[in-house]
């Protein structure tokens, strides 16, 4: 069947399952609207995490970003897991027995402060705005890709998907679609990487056919590391993202920014007790490392697919630009593929040397989504591959859009504003702020800003210096008052914001950047993307530098911290 | 009863200091620091540093997160204060 043909079908499909849904998990209270009721079977839950946290750019960016920085991409896959461990011990299993609907409410109460809780919702609404921006676009791309229509069709159809299942079921609704995107998302990311581990080392499973010898007796690692060593480039398995500092301190970073982000811990708020919180944790690592252990895997074969199908071992028998497969054609129509034939001698030479090197630009994000045309798998392996993108994006998009829209009806309308507000009332409210939230989302998905592709690193970083400390120290510091908190998580973002504003840019305007981006200014060698830690550490030694020379925290929040250490009520 | 809720998180603080041990030993020691000293011995096609790095890692962060929500479980019981 045609290609177009079956991806509207498989995609078509998808979608009728999302609304299905939509029907059947209507919410009808504000505690199914805000944690879908709280009785979420910990298996469930972990799996609907799983589809929460891995967003576009796990899916579609992840194994392209390892494909090219080989080792040092190890930071995203060691980053981005290792929070889970931090989230299972250190925040998720008390927030749960606290009971509260959102992060800000439980700041407020531990921290018995509503400024506190207005900071929290600030860094909260930042960090998910700039990350949901991030998926509109992903959805954008995938469908225009994909099923050939305009970037702004593509775009109002995933709003609407989202604003029917999300606005409707809110978690309730959220969490069910979240399972199903997961099936799928694992389905479309592991099918073409048991076809190509397969055809490459004759072992269908990719995370063992990575360290397996290929036909002709190399180990395919090694294979690979003479492949692109031979053409310029740095070795596969040893090049270092800039420095060990540089590389210790990024995976830090991702690994505690991963467990601050409202969004994730507001999973966790759903399940039925505090040991449920604890399984689901682990859980929701195995669904993602199911994923996150492949990606090493298609990333490698990727990259050596994509030089052997170019490079030759004779440079004169490359392949010919004339002879280019449909996949090249297709990719450079879209212009995240490039070819300039310098030495005008008809045939591609991709090097890892500037002056001779001709594909002069090979988008990363294309590696997973034309991974299958590279290695020529059917048709229907592509056009789940394209479903599987959507579900990845939709997924981390609604779970982002019930964070910011909690946070407005719940932490900033009834826990601020209006608190005597009833609660159908408050459910009106939060579908509202749900699609206002969803039209936010939409107008930057139509107007991407200049900074969408440093927002994901800035959204990390927030969460890492503001949030996770706040809650941390909330749970394991009996003495932590207000003023030291509200202090703390200001000058964490703040210098956090200031570090990656200076070398980025003040809202990622290039001329405003008063340092530059250039290595030499960086602090200890460390790039903008990875401050997050740094900040985190400001933020602690902010905070208790402020609560030593402040009032001390009242009796009564010092007997609900000692509560909520305990999963026993009272 | 004070004493014993703080008995039992001093329990749960020696827990997680073990398993936040390992946590450290095999991305940031194993996977980071130590990498080239690792990657002189293989690990069928991987070189173990590079192993450890993408893909040891996660499965051992996997297997600490079981190992902490059933210890905890064990611990709970232990000092009476599991969920009735």
């Amino acid at each position: 069947m045609d290609l177009q043909i079956l991806t509207f079908l498989v995609v078509g499909v998808t979608f009728a399952i999302y609304i299905g849904i939509a029907f059947w998990a209507r919410a009808g209270t504000t505690k199914e609207f805000y944690v879908a009721g709280g009785g979420i079977h910990p298996v469930a839950n972990g799996m609907a995490t799983a589809a929460d946290w891995m967003s576009a750019a796990s899916f579609i960016s992840m194994a392209g970003l390892i494909a090219f920085y080989g080792y040092g991409g190890s930071v995203f896959l060691m980053g981005w897991t290792g929070g889970y461990v931090l989230l299972a011990m250190l925040l998720a299993p008390y927030l749960r027995k606290h009971g509260s609907f959102t992060v800000p409410e439980f700041i407020s109460d531990r921290y018995y402060s509503k400024t506190a809780r207005v900071v929290a919702v600030i860094c909260l609404i930042i960090a998910s705005v700039t990350y949901v921006i991030g998926q509109m676009k992903g959805i954008g791309v995938a469908f225009s890709r994909f099923l050939e229509v305009d970037y702004e069709t593509g775009l109002v159809s995933g709003m609407v998907i989202v604003a029917f299942y999300a606005t409707m079921g809110g978690m309730k609704g959220i969490t069910y679609t979240q399972i199903a995107q997961y099936v799928i998302m694992i389905i479309a990311y592991t099918i073409p990487a048991i076809f190509i581990s397969f055809m490459l080392t004759g072992n269908p499973i990719p995370q063992l056919g990575l360290g397996s010898e290929m036909a002709d007796g190399t180990y395919l690692l090694d294979k690979l590391d003479q492949v692109v060593t031979q053409l310029g480039f740095a070795e596969y398995t040893t090049q270092a993202r800039l420095s060990t500092t540089n590389m210790f301190v990024y995976t830090l970073s991702l690994m505690i920014g991963t467990a601050g982000l409202p969004h994730v811990i507001m999973r966790f708020f759903t399940v039925s007790s505090v040991k449920a919180a604890r399984e689901s944790a682990g859980w929701a690592l195995v669904f993602i490392a199911l994923l996150y252990t492949t990606a090493p895997a298609v990333a490698a074969m990727a990259r050596l697919n994509l030089m052997q199908t170019i490079d030759q071992p004779n440079a004169e028998q490359n392949l010919a630009y004339a002879d280019r497969p449909a996949w090249f054609k297709n990719w450079e129509t879209t212009g995240l593929l490039k070819f300039e034939d310098k030495n005008g001698d008809g045939l591609i030479q991709y090097t890892g040397d500037k002056k001779t090197n001709e594909m002069v630009k090979v988008d990363r994000d294309i590696m997973v989504l034309a991974n299958p045309e590279i290695a020529g798998l059917p048709n229907w392996v592509i056009a789940i591959v394209a479903a599987g993108g959507l579900a990845a994006a939709l997924s981390t998009a609604a779970g982002l859009l019930l964070a910011i829209a909690s946070s407005i009806s719940h932490d900033l309308l009834k826990g601020v504003w209006r608190p005597n507000i009833s609660e159908k009332d408050e459910l009106k409210y939060s579908r509202i702020s749900m699609i206002g939230a969803i039209l936010i989302a939409g107008y930057y998905g139509f107007n991407p800003p200049d900074f969408a592709a440093g927002t994901v690193a800035l959204a990390f970083g927030l969460a890492a210096s503001s949030i996770f400390p706040a809650l941390m120290m909330g749970i394991f510091s009996k003495k932590m008052n207000k003023e030291g908190a509200i202090a703390g998580m200001l000058s964490g973002i703040g210098i956090t914001l200031l570090y990656v504003f200076q070398h980025k840019g003040i809202m990622f305007v290039q001329s405003t950047s008063f340092l530059g981006d250039m290595d030499p200014n960086w602090f200890l060698g460390i790039e903008p993307n990875a401050f997050g830690a740094i900040g985190a550490v400001v933020n602690f030694a902010v905070a208790f530098l402020v609560m030593s020379r402040t009032a001390k925290v009242p009796a009564e929040v010092e007997k609900m911290i000692e509560n909520i250490r305990v999963p026993a009520s009272n | 009863m004070a004493d014993n809720n703080n008995n039992y998180w001093k329990a749960n603080i020696a827990l997680i200091v073990k398993c936040l041990s390992i946590w450290f030993v095999v991305s940031y020691l194993f996977g980071i620091v130590l990498v080239d000293v690792l990657n002189t011995v293989r690990l069928g096609g991987y070189k173990l540093g590079f192993w450890f790095a993408q893909q040891g890692s996660i499965y051992t962060f996997v297997i600490l997160v079981f190992y902490y929500a059933k210890s905890m479980g064990k611990i709970d019981k232990e000092f009476g204060v599991d969920e009735k």
